[in-house]
């Protein structure tokens, strides 16, 4: 019998294991997977949570009910993995030896990373919205604003979900007008890119966005430290604030860097297009956890672990691994009043406009604010649940394709 | 992607002016790519270069401003003295090394 062990069970790791349960011999693979959550939260969800969209119940569901039967689920906190021994270590010191090993354990907001944003007035006037408790936190305070200055603040890149602060600017300026009080707020975008995204078409759609809802843009800001109702970059630059709703450093699991296999974020470094960890030839990381250049996304994990499977039994069979991920990811961008965009992009192809996933016909436009996109977002929920977590066929390419995209001429 | 004649050195570049090629680099156009941005190069920026090249070498990226903090040893505040507004772009610019990867 031979153990694959899985670290994590967010969106790539159970896909993975609901995916290779099927293609694994059941009777020559034993497959466990590693959590410390009991719940699996629905994390696209979350940005809608400061508006009221969900209630706290609606995002979670038992994290062992979304994996296969015959999967052992081991909960508890990875200290250290071992590649020279084959072993893994957790937290209580139970040890468990794999033969392949994926590590899928996220990358996860650090707010203690930078000076002062823990401080007097963190989950009063100092907010995030990607954990749960955040989320809910931001929107009780929301309820209570009576306008002032509202400031949107991405800490450093790479971020999970890298269009989720925007979505949450747009979100905000359609709230304010809601409420008939956009007058009374300020809004001001500061983020450490040099535009509102990095890619250049889209950065540039993006950011008319912002300018065309009065949201100001201040652009190649790196946050040195909080004070007193401030940010404060490096650069001495200060800007104030009633309500600020920060992304914090994204982070990998610590167990990452103490086994020597991080980045400086403690992200797993792997070969991009087959997620093999360099100088081995059985462990792999996978989804937000590894240091890939592209984004940090759900779609971008599902990608990866379609591409992922297919090399996987080439792999244990001994035969080279004939599949290569190309980056693809692809992502609902909320814009406000019940629209959104849709951008779909890999590691060459940056964000174009078009249609998808039929050339003209679409249904959904690509870079373009319609009603169908946002609707698109919403119906995502329950494929999450029982379609893309469970492994299941969905009628979108792993492979990026350009058919209906075209580049603007500039 | 081009050729530009740089001080007296004929050098690929893409189309913001960076250096396509690391190896067409030495200190002497490095100097000259420093003034073309306003940018007079003294011992600390050279070692921050120095660093950031030998990283490149290994790594085959050009390292981030936390990277250049953590293992470089040049503190993200020198960074921003040494190289004011973005530095990561700006050293790289300097230094031959291709812009910092746009994290998606």
């Amino acid at each position: 019998m031979r153990r694959l062990l899985v670290l994590g069970a967010g969106t790539a790791g159970t896909i993975l294991v609901n995916k290779l349960s099927r293609r694994l011999s059941k009777t020559e693979w034993d497959i466990a997977v590693v959590d410390g959550s009991r719940s699996h939260v629905y994390q696209p969800g979350l940005v809608f949570v400061p508006f009221g969209r969900y209630e706290e119940a609606d995002l979670m569901r038992p994290t062992r009910a979304q994996l296969p039967a015959g999967v052992s689920l081991i909960e508890g906190e990875v200290e250290l993995v071992d590649p020279g021994s084959n072993l893994v270590r957790l937290v209580d010191g139970t040890e468990i030896e794999y033969d392949q090993l994926v590590i899928a354990t996220g990358t996860h907001p650090r707010p203690d990373q930078t000076e002062g944003l823990m401080g007097d007035g963190w989950r009063t006037d100092v907010h995030e919205f990607y954990t749960h408790e955040g989320a809910f936190a931001l929107r009780d305070r929301l309820t209570r604003f009576a306008g002032g200055d509202l400031v949107v603040h991405v800490s450093e890149m790479p971020i999970k979900c890298p269009v989720a602060p925007l979505e949450f600017a747009f979100l905000a300026d359609a709230h304010f007008r809601g409420k008939g009080m956009r007058d009374k707020v300020t809004i001001t975008y500061v983020t450490p890119l040099p535009g509102a995204f990095t890619k250049p078409i889209a950065g540039a759609h993006l950011g008319g966005m912002l300018e065309s809802r009065g949201i100001g843009l201040e652009p190649d800001f790196m946050v040195e430290h909080v004070e007193d109702g401030a940010l404060v970059s490096y650069d001495e630059r200060s800007i104030a604030f009633d309500l600020l709703v920060t992304v914090p450093v994204n982070m990998g699991a610590p167990f990452v860097g103490k086994s020597g296999l991080g980045d400086e974020l403690d992200h797993v470094r792997v070969d991009p297009h087959n997620f093999l960890v360099p100088d081995t030839d059985n462990v792999f990381a996978i989804g937000d956890a590894a240091a890939l250049p592209t984004s940090k996304a759900g779609s971008s994990a599902h990608f990866a672990v379609d591409v992922f499977c297919e090399n996987f039994v080439e792999h244990i069979d001994g035969h080279p691994m004939t599949h290569s991920y190309d980056g693809h990811a692809n992502c609902f961008v909320e814009s406000g009043d019940g629209k959104a965009l849709l951008i779909d992009f890999n590691y060459d192809t940056e964000p174009l406009p078009g249609s998808f996933p039929f050339a003209g016909v679409g249904p959904m436009r690509l870079l373009k604010e319609t009603r169908l996109n946002h609707l698109g977002k919403l119906a995502f929920e329950p494929v999450y649940w029982n379609v893309l977590l469970p492994g299941r066929w969905l009628p979108i390419s792993t492979d990026m394709s350009m058919t209906g995209k075209h580049r603007p001429e500039s | 992607m081009s050729v530009a004649t740089i001080g007296d050195q004929q050098v690929d570049v893409d189309q913001e002016g960076f250096l396509t090629d690391p190896s067409q680099w030495n200190e002497a156009l490095g100097a000259v790519l420093a003034s073309n941005i306003g940018i007079e190069l003294t011992e600390a920026h050279w070692a921050a270069i120095r660093f950031a090249r030998g990283d490149h070498a290994t790594t085959g990226e050009t390292p981030t401003l936390r990277r250049m903090q953590s293992v470089g040893g040049v503190s993200t505040k020198e960074m921003f003295t040494l190289f004011p507004k973005k530095p990561a772009k700006k050293m790289a610019y300097v230094a031959g090394l291709p812009k910092p990867v746009g994290c998606v």
